[in-house]
């Protein structure tokens, strides 16, 4: 096994690990900080894959915007009490089969997936040139203008959205 | 080199994963992060499929989802809050007031 699959071999083993750990534990503050975990795994293998802004906003989004705002909440909320009942509805046996069906199904479809031969202009050498934020900026402001724009308008209807949500009725 | 199949089978896992958590747990904040671990093992498919391309549209895509995802977490959040306002309980098999 060279070093690049061993290298994987560990990130695939710790996140299997670790996506277990979020969906099982019984605290959700210990869920947000094994996710917090999880989080900067998958931005190394964003780093590994030559993703390097998508690394960078992996870390501050998700684990610096997202999971605070997560934190938050469940410090909001009292839930001492419940944390003392069981963790699974009923149903849990069937979700366990669905999953572990879904895992076939998935697997036996794109387990053996590999690229066609013609792949497009960004090589590693082409993205090392010019820099991996200067090439993601150049097809984000050109191919993908109208969906940055629309992302725009999804950030603005969240903003207001979660403030009159969450506000108290003025009586 | 890391075959292609190896990130999309992780992907895969951790996908299935999220599923059942999103199944099985009681509490609606484990719920919500069960959503976040299945669109970030979307990204990780969608990068690997872009690095293994040589083309940028998987990352603009992963781009756009973190977005999207922390739109949903907040309007998610701030529901789940004035939800609790009204009827202090966050275990999902309680919450059935529409049912008949």
């Amino acid at each position: 096994m060279s070093t690049p699959q061993a290298f994987f071999a560990y990130f695939a083993v710790a996140m299997t690990i670790l996506s277990l750990l979020v969906v099982t534990r019984r605290n959700p503050v210990h869920s947000v900080l094994w996710m917090l975990v999880l989080f900067i795994h998958i931005a190394a293998l964003y780093l590994f894959l030559n993703a390097e802004f998508i690394a960078a906003i992996q870390i501050i989004i998700y684990a610096g915007a997202i999971l605070v705002l997560f934190l938050f909440v469940i410090m909001l909320l009292n839930l001492r009490k419940e944390e003392a009942e069981k963790r699974f509805q009923k149903q849990w046996l069937y979700s366990i089969a669905i999953s572990v069906l879904l895992v076939i199904f998935l697997v036996s479809v794109v387990g053996n997936i590999t690229v066609v031969p013609p792949p497009g202009p960004y090589t590693a050498e082409v993205i090392k040139s010019e820099g991996h934020l200067m090439t993601i900026g150049k097809v984000l402001y050109s191919e993908f203008l109208l969906p940055f724009e629309i992302a725009s308008l999804i950030l603005l209807v969240a903003i207001i959205g979660a403030v009159v949500l969450a506000k108290k009725r003025l009586e | 080199m890391v075959p292609l199949s190896w990130y999309i089978v992780l992907s895969a896992v951790m996908f299935s994963i999220g599923v059942f958590g999103f199944l099985s747990r009681r509490n609606l904040i484990i719920i919500f992060i069960s959503i976040e671990l299945m669109l970030n093992s979307v990204n990780i498919s969608l990068v690997a499929f872009s690095h293994y391309l040589q083309s940028m549209r998987g990352q603009l895509l992963v781009f756009f989802i973190i977005t999207v995802a922390a739109a949903e977490a907040a309007i998610g959040l701030a529901i789940l809050i004035a939800f609790y306002r009204n009827n202090p309980t966050i275990k999902v098999d309680e919450i059935n007031l529409l049912k008949g």
